[in-house]
């Protein structure tokens, strides 16, 4: 996400010395109000195509389990079909995976008090990596062998409950941490802009009744307290407004 | 290390404070220099129409603060813990780049109270001694409300703030916070609409006898030309301000009052991606020569100036002073020193409603829209027999229904699967907040200094935090929260959470970036940092802004008193300083 940013910022100091602007080379000297046409730094869309960080046995848990959290019923599409590990995939593929930007010079010590928050020295795509993996033993230990696509909703279910009340963890596996890392990213991917790869053709955003990127409410305030009745909108616009088989 | 030529001024940081003492000492014929150490931001460019909107970019992934990796602070609740990195952002958010945190602030534009000022001597006066908690560190401000009332007013007319007076030269108005210190004129905009939530609040809180008034808000409600002549536009209630620079130039930031006309101002320059390192200090110790500071290349420049102004954000106002040697460090063994001392935070709590026969649309909102009541704000209420001191306001808000974050569903819902799924869905649009913004108080063992093991990336010591809530902001939290949970069952709540503020301080939960004290103001130099104008007591040409000046923080945000504050000191440089540079405002 921040990749065009920071491209961008960095191409602004490369350029200042040569355009004559800055008294100090390195320093972007600003005199007046910059201004460049089309300047704008938009988000890095997430494509369609292969996972780009999961193998395949990861993929297929993940898609597995996000299913299980946001299951298929009458409300609804489920995590999968809403492109929940699409979403996940891309952003471990991304600087959100890679740690981009957050402090991770050590010590690590082993028991940080709760209080003191996040203290891993792994990036969030060395932790899917290490908690799959242990994930997938635990499972097949469990459950005869069997891998987390094979189990039935009910095993998963129980499987994911276990993960989530801390029972499963020992020191060789965190099961909590895993756990936490997809419950959180799953519920990032349904209810985030659809840009990102989740929440395809806005179903969470349906499913509650947000308008997403309207950005223009006037028209609510007027009359407080009654049903809105136009259709939600993403920074990719609608899926309607594009080619059958398209993105969005 | 380069030396550049001389500057009369350089200012670390252009958030609200660098960029208003920019203007004021510009337009009094000094050649300024402002180094922000983020990035150039503006309004076209960084919170553009088509890009704003984005609830994963910007609230989630934080893009407009900070990196952890540039700065942060390591974090305990009491001296004899080891404080521990926050690697990411929760608690606060500081921001970082051109307007600062005035870009992603909500908007919320308070007085503090007149008693908020002189507190220790007016508890003192009405309660005795015995009322102040233990291990306090409670001290009057230095300035009186009287005196900062001009400056208020300064800013709000800058910003634009839409509200309603309550008390204009003593006469109570109808409709306002009759509550409030008086101010010499009504808010330049009226108050925004408002929403279902403060319908209900309102009516609610006016059957139990309480004073509801509309929140004061850097959201515009119409149209508004300042007096430097920057026009911003009506705000159009898009529920992307908190996190978000606004994309329709309709809340109050550096970018959307002053920049337009600093940044043409013959006198004015900015350089951005410029992390100064600290103060350059005379031989003597007496004076400070200019700054150093690192580009985004790691080149390391020397900046001479006349004035140093610290503007950035209050942590890191407090690490330049410790870096540089500006005042006596605070230690807390022996309780002496000043710098670092008195940091202090905010005590919230909120009170969660669910319906079953209301649509609130909360996603419709504005980051200061809501109804507030004072009632049990400060001192307005008498603390005899209630074992705490301070107080807080209580809010009716919807500034909000982002719903990576924002959709609660009542107690005994699973955290997934096909019932969460339902519930989310039927509480969604069906759930409001009634919230309060509390004052927390000054404590011995509550401060800052210079961690002893971890390092920034340019190999200096973070800034630890000491801190935790105390039973007195306990005890606050626990009496305002009960009387808000009767204005819920009024507005007609089915189910009702309540969720006082408890210790221990956590860094993970997002709680409120109103960071207090460490540079604190007063009238003593054994007992403060700056003097009432935040002049340095030790280095006369050094000023250090923003709310590092709080001696112990209110139950308001922060930021109209930092701007009138910043104005009050801009005045004093201007007018006194500059007369006699070099020498103090105020002889110790």
């Amino acid at each position: 996400m921040t990749t065009p940013r920071g491209t961008r910022r960095r191409f602004l100091f490369a350029t200042t010395a040569l355009m004559g602007l800055a008294g100090t080379a390195g320093a972007r000297t600003i005199e007046g109000l910059p201004w460049t046409s089309n300047e704008v730094y938009p988000p890095a869309e997430a494509r369609p195509g292969p996972w780009l960080f999961f193998t395949a046995d990861e993929g297929a848990a993940i898609e597995a389990i996000v299913d299980r959290l946001i299951p298929q019923d009458d409300l609804g599409p489920g995590g999968k079909e809403a492109g929940c590990a699409v979403f996940i995939d891309r952003q471990l593929a991304g600087p959100y995976g890679r740690a981009e930007g957050v402090y991770m010079q050590g010590p690590f010590p082993p028991n940080p008090l709760p209080t003191q928050g996040f203290q891993s020295p792994l990036t969030p795509a060395q932790a899917y990596r290490k908690g799959l993996t242990g994930l997938a033993a635990h499972a097949a230990r469990n459950f005869g062998g069997r891998k987390i696509p094979q189990l039935s909703a009910e095993e998963l279910d129980r499987l994911l409950t276990s993960l989530e009340k801390r029972e499963a963890n020992s020191p060789e596996f965190n099961g909590s941490e895993i756990f936490d890392l997809i419950f959180n990213n799953t519920m990032e991917g349904f209810f985030a802009d659809p840009i990102y790869g989740g929440n395809r053709d806005m179903v969470a955003w349906k499913l509650i009744g947000f308008p997403g990127t309207r950005y223009d409410y006037r028209d609510v305030l007027a009359k407080p307290g009654m049903p809105y009745g136009i259709p939600p909108v993403s920074l990719l616009g609608r899926s309607e407004w594009r080619r059958p088989g398209g993105r969005g | 290390m380069r030396r550049l030529p001389r500057k009369d001024v350089v200012i670390v940081g252009l958030g609200w404070t660098g960029a208003i003492m920019g203007h004021e000492l510009c337009q009094a014929g000094m050649q300024v220099v402002a180094l922000e150490r983020g990035p150039w931001r503006d309004t076209a460019s960084d919170f553009n129409v088509g890009t704003a909107p984005d609830e994963l970019r910007y609230a989630i992934r934080h893009e407009l603060f900070i990196r952890t990796a540039q700065d942060t602070v390591t974090a305990r609740n009491t001296p004899d813990q080891t404080a521990l990195p926050m690697r990411r952002w929760g608690s606060f958010l500081p921001g970082n780049g051109v307007g600062g945190s005035g870009v992603h602030w909500n908007g919320h534009t308070w007085r503090f109270l007149p008693s908020d000022l002189n507190i220790r001597t007016h508890y003192k006066e009405r309660y005795g001694e015995g009322i102040f908690p233990e291990n306090h560190m409670i001290q009057d401000w230095g300035i009186s409300y009287d005196e900062l009332e001009p400056y208020y007013d300064r800013f709000e007319y800058l910003c634009g703030i839409a509200g309603q007076a309550g008390n204009i030269k003593g006469e109570i108005q109808p409709g306002g916070n009759p509550f409030e210190g008086w101010r010499q004129r009504g808010y330049p905009t009226p108050p925004l609409k408002m929403q279902l939530t403060q319908d209900l609040f309102t009516k609610a809180t006016t059957e139990l006898g309480m004073h509801p008034f509309p929140m004061p808000a850097a959201n515009m409600s119409q149209a508004y030309t300042n007096p430097l002549g920057v026009t911003q536009a009506p705000c159009t209630y898009c529920g992307f301000c908190e996190r978000f620079g606004c994309a329709n130039y309709s809340k109050s930031s550096p970018q959307t009052t002053i920049l337009p006309v600093l940044m043409r101002h013959p006198g004015f320059e900015a350089r951005t991606e410029c992390e100064v390192m600290k103060v350059l200090m005379s031989a003597d110790g007496k004076t400070a020569t200019g700054v150093t500071y690192i580009d985004a290349q790691g080149q390391e420049w020397e900046q001479p100036a006349d004035l140093v102004i610290l503007a950035a954000y209050q942590l890191w106002n407090v690490r330049l002073m410790l870096y540089s040697g500006i005042g006596k460090p605070y230690d807390v063994s022996t309780g002496e020193g000043v710098v670092g001392k008195n940091y202090a935070y905010q005590a919230n709590s909120s009170v969660n409603g669910f319906f079953d026969d209301k649509r609130f649309n909360s996603w419709a909102g504005a980051g200061a829209l809501g109804m507030t009541c004072d009632d049990y704000q400060g001192d307005v209420f008498d603390h005899t027999g209630l074992n705490f001191v301070g107080g807080a306001n209580i809010n009716g808000t919807t500034f909000h229904a982002r719903p990576i974050s924002a959709r609660p569903v009542p107690p005994g819902t699973p955290r997934w699967g096909s019932a969460w799924k339902k519930a989310t869905r039927d509480n969604y649009n069906t759930t409001t907040n009634v919230g309060s913004q509390g004052s927390v108080m000054s404590y011995r063992d509550c401060y800052l200094d210079l961690d002893p093991t971890y390092k920034d990336r340019l190999g200096r010591p973070l800034l630890r935090m000491t801190f935790d809530f105390k039973p007195n902001e306990e005890r606050m939290s626990a009496f305002v929260t009960d009387k808000m949970v009767p204005i819920m069952r009024a507005m007609g709540a089915k189910q009702i959470v309540a969720s006082p503020k408890k210790g221990p301080w956590s860094v993970v939960p997002y709680q409120t970036t109103h960071n207090t004290g460490g540079a604190i103001m007063g009238d003593n130099p054994r007992t403060s940092a700056v003097n009432k104008f935040q002049q340095t007591w030790d280095v006369p040409n050094v000023f250090v802004l923003g709310a590092s000046a709080f001696p112990q923080n209110a139950g308001y945000n922060p930021t109209g008193t930092v701007g009138a504050l910043a104005y009050y000191a801009a005045d004093a440089i201007k007018n006194e300083y500059l007369k006699r540079p070099g020498q103090p405002l105020v002889q110790a």
